[in-house]
């Protein structure tokens, strides 16, 4: 069956079984690959994408569902709390492998979009669903609170 | 266009080819002018022709943007080995750090040697030979100045990329020298730079140069390659290790839209598809027999108290004695202190699961893989085609993330890929194993059970030690040293008059292998934790009582560390009620690591707050780099101490995913703080040797807490947190 | 002077280790003729599932508070089946699975049972179970209020708690309607994946609450 995705501010015709998770429609068909599989159940948060600005794992989202809705991945997440959160992800030297960084940038993004000035516990309770195997989360907590700065210092 | 010129000179495999290609240089550079790390991405998803850095030397390239190229020989699986590698060059070089950029080789004996990762060995073995090829091409640059502007080499000067004559007032970048610096003939014993003289090295101006790509989503895994025409494949593997397939019935697999084929190969049943999510719903339809006459078909508990046999010489098995002192057949008498341990198996879980990117044309065969061990791979995928390691053009790309499992000896995943590739047809496929593939998939930390048992001195301090490792040798030959090693030479023997340490390795289906930090991985619990219970019996302070032994052993490197870490830990300070601190001090692949860990009780489960890390690892090259490693390792090996097991039931794993095999997360995660020693001593690698401290570290402080010793790990087994779903 | 270690050139060790390797992977390496596909009986994949006794089953107990209790126990099954407990912790974290362990992540309620703002149950959950991925999903997808946990409680102590309206929030016709309509608690007869249902129907349970409500809502002790 046809779907049409509205992805990254662009229409897609994706034909495709409905319940084919979007993680594979974005990967293999859109080839946007910046957004990973890590565990196919929602366990990881490798697989985070933005649909109508919330934070989903894309491979837990049936593409029939997707259909309709805005969905954002990685490749052009924008905005001033995006570019905060990349510019403190590189300052930090945070990601190591890497892998899953696609995924607590996401989650990142989204938590400093509801939330300017996170607490620790805001930050616990925000990315506590995103794996990094190789647990470079003391640097992503230190980049958010670099980007909750940043934000915060251009605003005022 | 001028044609690359062919290197002049010919050069010992110890020393450096440096080639200037201004073509070749320039078209690699200009390309990806804009995105420095994406290199090889550019090049590999442009579907051209792989970037060859020996075309423009193996190492080092300039381009006319004056942009130094260096060329990574090892792999990046997250450990910042290419920040290193590159740092040793750009130091002896003075090339300016700002203005590097570093791309990743390819697989080539001839240029890199073994282009392989283990024992966290490539800062230490790269170190002489990476500093004098920088240093060699630092000389051929003053040489080729001395030449233009004709006056002494003494009178220059290098820095950031220049060469200057301070006298004269002249300068030249190496951008605008790298012609004439090709043509002169690479000094055989370049001078290399005393550590006082360092601008780069140490500085916290290293730091890894893929942050970028890998924030942004544009970083290329082997998960993210596209090929025209590609195909990908996922493979049903037997349920139980040893397992064989006796049949299976594809009718349908093959109705599902996107099945391409189905065939069984040696490691099970391939689907191949069009595309992933086809390939697994294909793999789902199978229909599958399998032959488990050969299998390993029991459980944990068995296996366990199988080992538990072995070590109380209640069962009849092989030993080999890896550490013997004085007359073992006469015990020393005292106050015996006697304990046993027991270890699961352990998976990596990389977060990028297991996946290859294979495409055979005959003879060739062209690869891409994050690959661990890229000169084994090499040699696997050509037994595997039947044709020559030379005829394997591997690309090594960037991987999510390895612990080991990308660097199994056998190249599982690579060669089950190969052999696919076989069938299709000259197509590329691309083998994507899923999260439960990986996991049941074998090639574990090897399950060990430890048997201790001291005879106390009147001093307190050990006099007679026995020790009983049973564990599954990783190796098919030699003597299992890597289960061994972090027992095998403990400076906790100084004391003792006798010593019988014995290692004894069964043999099961189950496949084991090189596991972050390998035997470390449990004998630094059993040592540490070990000491920490003598210590209270002896009645003496943990860290007291350490620093006598390493006194005795003449270990001052571990003295060092361990003062180091009581001051900054606060050792003796008094914590809030309800917390206690945990020491533990260990040598893993010639770097020490000492840890304190700030722990409370939540019920049952440990809460850690803080970790006070001390590293001695020799001349600290990126101290940026070193503390990642450090939190890092810290977040690895608290994940396998308080979760990690993967356990079997009547010979199936029944751990499969991050819900039945848990890792840290963000709330579980404890600040971490990282001290470097100083230290003129050539560096020692720091991927691997702070995994193993942790899980001591926790267990001491549980004891100071409540008591109570630690025999198994992990430390929540059996409190509903880690096992499978019932 | 000092000792130093003799030093073997590394490029023949690794020699040494590549043929080593070699020579292994040559053995293990061979082609094995594999076999062919050919038909198979599909493979049996019913879930067993457990029934509830039906209402008639009770009236035989002539003691009308003796026969409420008994409904009440039967409907018991279904009420501290995983299923249910999970979403009714003690806590503000749930549980899963049939071990009931921890919920992974590590999730709170949130102030409306449906996540904290930052890490909402949408984030996972769905308005259906999703086949691909094994995550279930209900439209309604959230805790039940704290002032409703049921673990670790008895099953006197959970009857006497949903009588109160206090802590239900619910009168007996929303009581009944909650248990034998409610498509939330509808979930727990089809979870998805491998989870085992809950005993019995939506149904049947409704029948047994039914009855339970008109024979006087009595509590086991």
């Amino acid at each position: 069956m046809i779907y049409t995705l509205h992805v990254n501010g662009e229409w897609h015709r994706v034909d495709d079984d409905g319940q084919t998770p979007l993680l594979w429609v974005l990967r293999d068909a859109l080839r946007l690959t910046g957004t990973k599989y890590g565990c196919g159940k929602a366990q990881c948060g490798a697989c985070t994408v933005h649909l109508d600005g919330r934070p989903v794992r894309s491979c837990s989202v049936a593409l029939a569902d997707a259909a309709g809705a805005q969905i954002g991945t990685i490749e052009a997440v924008g905005g001033a709390e995006a570019d905060a959160v990349t510019e403190a992800w590189v300052a930090r030297g945070v990601p190591q492998c890497g892998f899953c960084q696609s995924g607590q940038v996401m989650s990142a993004v989204a938590l400093l979009r509801s939330n300017p000035a996170p607490t620790d516990q805001d930050i616990d309770l925000a990315m506590s669903g995103n794996l990094c195997r190789c647990a470079t989360y003391p640097r992503i907590r230190a980049g958010i609170h670099d980007a909750a700065a940043a934000l915060g210092a251009s605003r005022s | 266009m001028t044609t690359p010129p062919k290197p002049r000179f010919k050069l010992t495999r110890r020393k450096m080819i440096l080639g200037g290609t201004l073509a070749g240089g320039a078209l690699v550079v200009g390309y990806t002018a804009t995105h420095p790390m994406q290199v090889a991405g550019a090049v590999l998803t442009a579907g051209g022709p792989a970037a060859e850095p020996g075309s423009f030397g193996p190492y080092i390239s300039v381009a006319p943007d004056g942009w130094v190229l260096i060329v990574n020989p090892q792999q990046e699986m997250g450990q910042g080995i290419h920040a290193a590698l590159a740092a040793m060059i750009a130091e002896e070089m003075d090339a300016d750090w700002d203005r590097v950029r570093v791309v990743q080789a390819p697989v080539n004996f001839a240029h890199y040697g073994p282009q392989i990762a283990g024992g966290s060995n490539n800062v230490a073995s790269h170190w002489d030979r990476l500093r004098q090829t920088g240093a060699a091409a630092r000389s051929m640059f003053v040489d080729a100045a001395a030449l233009r502007w004709q006056v002494l080499r003494r009178q220059l000067t290098v820095q950031d990329s220049v060469v200057a004559h301070p006298a004269s007032g002249r300068s030249a970048s190496f951008a605008e020298l790298i012609a004439d610096a090709a043509q002169q003939t690479p000094p055989q014993q370049p001078m290399l730079k005393q550590p006082g003289e360092y601008r780069l090295i140490g500085t916290d101006r290293v730091r890894r140069k893929d942050c970028r790509p890998k924030s942004t989503g544009r970083q290329i895994y082997t998960q993210d390659v596209h090929l025209s025409d590609m195909l990908v494949a996922v493979v049903a593997h037997p349920p139980r290790f040893g397992g064989q397939l006796a049949g299976f019935d594809d009718s349908d697999a093959r109705k599902v839209a996107g099945v391409v084929d189905v065939f069984a190969i040696e490691t099970g049943v391939a689907v191949v598809a069009l595309n992933t999510f086809a390939a697994m719903q294909g793999r789902d339809a199978l229909r599958l027999r399998w032959d488990d006459s050969a299998a390993e078909t029991r459980s944990s508990p068995e296996l366990a108290s199988w080992y538990r046999d072995i070590a109380a010489g209640r069962v009849e098995e092989d030993a080999h004695s890896f550490e013997e002192r004085g007359a073992i057949d006469q015990p020393q008498r005292g106050e015996v202190f006697e304990t046993t341990f027991d270890f699961p198996w352990l998976a990596h879980a990389p977060m990028e699961p297991l996946d290859c990117v294979a495409q055979v044309d005959g003879w060739n065969v062209n690869i891409w893989s994050g690959s661990h061990n890229a000169s084994v791979d090499q040699i696997h995928a050509a037994l595997t085609a039947r044709t020559i390691p030379g005829r394997i053009n591997l690309t090594v790309l960037t991987a999510g993330g390895s612990f080991g499992r990308r660097g199994v000896a056998m190249s599982d995943y690579v060669v089950e890929c190969v052999r696919i590739a076989q069938r299709t047809g000259g197509r590329p496929v691309k083998l994507i194993w899923t999260r439960e593939d990986e996991m049941a998939g074998g090639y574990y930390r090897p399950m060990a059970h430890h048997r201790v048992k001291v005879v106390l001195g009147s001093d307190g301090y050990p006099a007679d030690w026995r020790h009983h490792i049973v564990s599954q040798g990783l190796l098919p030959f030699g003597s299992n040293a890597q289960n061994s090693e972090g027992v095998a030479g403990s400076p906790y023997f100084a004391t003792a008059a006798t010593v019988d340490c014995r290692i004894t390795s069964p043999s099961l289906p189950v496949p084991v292998s090189f596991w972050r930090s390998v035997g470390h991985s449990h004998t630094a619990m059993v040592m540490e934790h070990v000491i920490d219970q003598l210590a209270r019996r002896a009645g003496r302070d943990p860290a007291e009582y350490r620093r006598v032994l390493y006194r005795a052993a003449a270990a001052e490197r571990r003295v060092a560390v361990l003062d180091e870490l009581c001051r900054r830990a606060g050792w003796n300070t008094p914590l809030e009620q309800g917390w206690a601190r945990g020491m533990a001090v260990h040598e893993c692949f010639g770097t020490i690591v000492g840890q304190v860990a700030e722990v409370r009780l939540d019920e049952d489960r440990p809460v850690v707050r803080r970790v006070v890390a001390v590293v001695d690892c020799g001349i600290a090259i990126s101290p940026d780099q070193i503390a990642a490693q450090v939190e890092g390792s810290i977040g690895f090996g608290l994940s396998a101490a308080l979760y990690g097991a993967v356990t079997l039931r009547d010979g199936i794993v029944q751990e499969t995913n991050f819900d039945t095999y848990p890792l840290v997360r963000m709330n579980e995660m404890p600040a971490v703080e990282t001290y470097i020693m100083p230290s003129t001593r050539p560096p020692t690698g720091m991927g691997e040797p702070a995994v193993p401290p942790i899980a001591p570290a926790v267990a001491n402080a549980l004891l100071a807490l409540t008591g109570e010793p630690t025999r198994s790990l992990p430390f929540l087994t059996g409190r509903g947190a880690t096992n499978a779903d019932v | 002077m000092t000792w130093r270690r003799p030093r073997f050139g590394c490029l023949s060790v690794a020699m040494l280790l590549l043929a080593i390797l070699i020579l292994v992977a040559v053995i293990m390496l061979r082609p094995q003729p594999q076999p062919q596909s050919g038909r198979l009986p599909a493979d049996d994949l019913r879930i067993e599932n457990a029934q509830l006794r039906p209402v008639a089953d009770f009236v035989a107990i002539a003691d009308p508070s003796a026969r409420s209790v008994a409904l009440f126990q039967e409907a018991g099954r279904v009420i501290q089946h995983p299923r249910c407990l999970n979403c009714h912790p003690r806590t503000d974290r749930p549980t899963q699975t049939a071990a009931m362990r921890p919920h992974m992540p590590a999730v709170t309620r949130g102030p409306d049972g449906g996540g904290d703002p930052l890490l909402r149950c949408s984030t996972c959950h769905n308005d259906a179970n999703f086949a691909a991925s094994g995550v279930p999903g209900n439209p309604k997808w959230r805790l039940a209020p704290i002032e409703q946990a049921w673990q670790g409680r008895t099953l006197g102590e959970i009857c006497r708690q949903l009588l109160d309206p206090a802590r239900s929030h619910m009168d007996r016709p929303e009581l009944l309607h909650h248990m034998a309509q409610d498509e939330l608690v509808g979930w727990a007869w089809h979870p998805g994946a491998d989870r085992t249902p809950a005993p019995g129907t939506q149904a049947a349970f409704g029948a047994l609450i039914a009855a339970w409500l008109d024979t006087g809502a009595r509590c086991p002790a």
